[in-house]
């Protein structure tokens, strides 16, 4: 994980003079830590995820315990990020926070994935199915997204929170949601490269040996899509942890008892005169894993490019 | 052109069937009765009454082709009649959409909001475009420098903060510390062009959210605008330019910049219901009373046919912009004119 600087060059020598034998993993690894800030993107995003499932075990502070007398408190050594409006420690309530954020983000990115995926291998690999899929993914790309999620928010709130539970009912609608209109880019990447790799030899050799098409998509297609997916995985978790938290912002995420980093921005606007760094708290955390996220994202992206890691 | 134009227009017809084909679907699917809300005291037989004239009873495709019959043709024609102040058709019995909080025409209200919303959502797309294209042909020109390197970061910050953050992150600094803007738009506020004071009052409360949205939108348009930069430096008819004199000014500008446009151009229209959501936010933190806030505000009152208008006029506006992108894409790219 941390890479100093002058032990990559090292490395790029020792492979040139001796020409051993690397797997394309190690390869792959080897261009990733050449990209500085993919490194620190990694660091940072683990820290939070580790922060996020363990912080509460080892910062022992009852993110719903009330304690009025010492509200709207600055941050001090007895809360290092300081209390909100009813004296709830702000810090317990961001890393609770986290675990939703987070988990809803990789929810809804894998959510998205598989839809993206199978509608972009379908389209790519049959024909049949490529015109009207493709015109679908041209509508939901048209899609007024945030309208659509406020709206559909608003009409399944009820009995999904009667059927699973508030928190429960909530999480799986949002993940759903958010998944259903998130996978259109995954779709249309993969459906090229599909297309693109449809008239390669080894898919011509698999099909006239009469494997069949299950076969042909799940075990030669799907592995040589695996790297467009997995950059279009990592963007999508931004995405997903960006569009909860605008629709918590909005008011129409998690109920107030579940304070997600979106739901704690929105509750902290209203008191931007009495404690402005209430503000800042989960609005930094979004901001930080959303763009150790992007920079892995990116990261992956040129550790994936043959072209690039030949070098 | 014009039959490009014309052509993109009329596919634009089935989009926006389709889409309000999805609302309705999503409308339908839903649980829970409109008439709810309403006192319990309300015998059985009178709900039922309500029901009938609302038309909730009709089978799902009467409902819908209903609703259109009232959005592509009563709107339309009530709109071109205001427009030209003359009547067109049966303009005083013409059925409306009729929002169920105000019991006035939702469309009057959409109207009503609909400049709040152009001028920030315009002002902030106009200013990313003027930052983004610059900063992405250089960074693109001079790659890997100091400046390149500074761009790369700040367009990598910038698509990851949030507007919600960066919108409150602003009023914090700027209203709370500094006290220079004021933290909510006035929209009573009216310009008057020979008072000074009002002008700079306007260009004070307008300039914290449209910065906030064109840094939002500028940093992805730097993005693109240098990856598709970076693709065309390395073309041969870059080098060709070059080859036979041209100076460096005219191979930038006229050669590579005008090809790296075309993917961006379609970019920007993958963008822009993106750069919607971003004005809805915005609205809710700088509390200007356009569309979002109208939108967030019909959800909170369960107004349904509020709501179902609004979206519906999100996507006819986003299916607008969409086609002022393939119109400047038909201007950039000669080739797709004619096919």
């Amino acid at each position: 994980m941390t890479t100093t600087q002058d032990e990559i060059p090292e490395a790029t020598e020792d492979a040139a003079e001796h020409q051993e034998y690397r797997s394309l993993g190690q390869d792959v690894w080897r261009q990733f830590r050449r990209h500085k800030g993919a490194v620190i993107g990694l660091a940072i995003l683990t820290i939070i995820v580790f922060a996020a499932v363990a912080g509460p075990f080892l910062y022992p502070v009852d993110p719903f315990g009330i304690n009025v007398p010492i509200a709207n408190q600055a941050p001090s050594w007895g809360h290092l990020m300081g209390t909100d409006n009813l004296g709830r420690d702000v810090l317990a309530r961001v890393l609770v926070g986290g675990r939703i954020s987070l988990a809803v983000g990789f929810a809804a990115m894998l959510f998205g994935l598989v839809i993206g995926t199978a509608v972009g291998i379908i389209s790519g690999y049959f024909r049949r199915w490529d015109g009207p899929l493709m015109r679908v993914t041209d509508l939901f790309l048209a899609l007024p997204i945030l309208p659509l999620l406020l709206v559909v928010i608003l009409l399944f709130r009820d009995s999904l929170k009667d059927a699973f539970g508030p928190s429960l009912g909530i999480f799986i609608l949002v993940v759903t949601i958010i998944g259903l209109t998130s996978w259109m880019p995954t779709a249309r990447v993969v459906r090229s490269d599909v297309l693109a790799l449809k008239e390669r030899e080894f898919i011509l050799a698999a099909q006239s040996i009469g494997t069949r098409k299950r076969n042909v998509i799940f075990r030669h297609i799907l592995p040589n899509v695996m790297s467009p997916v997995m950059v279009a995985g990592a963007l999508g978790v931004a995405v997903a942890i960006l569009t909860e938290s605008a629709l918590s912002f909005l008011g129409l995420g998690f109920p107030a008892d579940f304070p997600t980093w979106g739901r704690l921005l929105f509750d902290a606007k209203d008191y931007l005169q009495l404690s402005p760094m209430r503000v800042i708290w989960p609005g930094v955390f979004i901001s930080l894993t959303v763009m150790s996220v992007n920079f892995i994202g990116d990261g992956i992206r040129d550790a994936l490019d043959p072209k690039l890691r030949s070098l | 052109m014009a039959r490009y134009a014309v052509r993109r227009l009329l596919f634009a017809i089935p989009t926006l069937v389709g889409i309000s084909f999805i609302l309705f679907v999503i409308l339908d699917l839903a649980p829970g009765d409109p008439t709810g809300q309403l006192p319990l005291t309300i015998p059985a037989e009178t709900r039922e009454a309500i029901r009938e004239a609302l038309g909730l009873n009709d089978p799902f495709m009467i409902k819908w082709l209903k609703w259109m019959q009232l959005m592509f043709i009563n709107e339309p024609l009530h709109l071109t009649g205001e427009l030209f102040n003359s009547c067109l058709g049966d303009c005083e019995g013409r059925s409306r959409i009729i929002s169920w909080s105000s019991r006035g025409p939702a469309m009057d209200t959409i109207i009503e909001r609909l400049p709040q919303t152009m001028w920030v959502l315009g002002l902030a797309l106009i200013f990313g475009i003027i930052i983004a294209i610059p900063v992405g042909v250089i960074s693109a020109y001079k790659q890997y420098s100091w400046f390149d390197n500074a761009g790369t970061f700040f367009t990598m910050v910038g698509y990851s903060l949030p507007t919600f953050f960066t919108g409150l992150l602003a009023i914090v600094i700027f209203s709370v510390w500094l006290g220079w803007f004021p933290s909510f738009y006035k929209t009573t506020h009216t310009v008057v062009w020979t008072d000074w004071s009002s002008i700079v009052f306007q260009f004070k409360q307008m300039i914290m959210p449209v910065t906030v949205l064109s840094l939002f939108n500028a940093a992805a348009l730097t993005r693109f605008t240098r990856s598709a930069m970076l693709d065309n430096l390395n073309e041969d008819y870059v080098r060709t330019a070059r080859a036979k004199g041209l100076r460096e000014s005219a191979v930038i500008i006229r050669h590579a910049m005008r090809n790296s446009m075309i993917p961006v151009v379609t970019l920007i229209a993958l963008q822009i219901p993106g750069i919607f959501a971003g004005a809805i936010i915005t609205e809710q933190i700088f509390r200007i009373n356009g569309l979002g806030q109208l939108l967030i505000v019909a959800i909170g009152q369960n107004d349904i046919p509020m709501v179902q208008t609004l979206t519906f006029m999100f996507a006819v506006l986003i299916v607008l912009f969409n086609l002022v992108a393939d119109l400047m894409y038909g201007v950039l790219d000669p080739r797709i004119r004619y096919d």
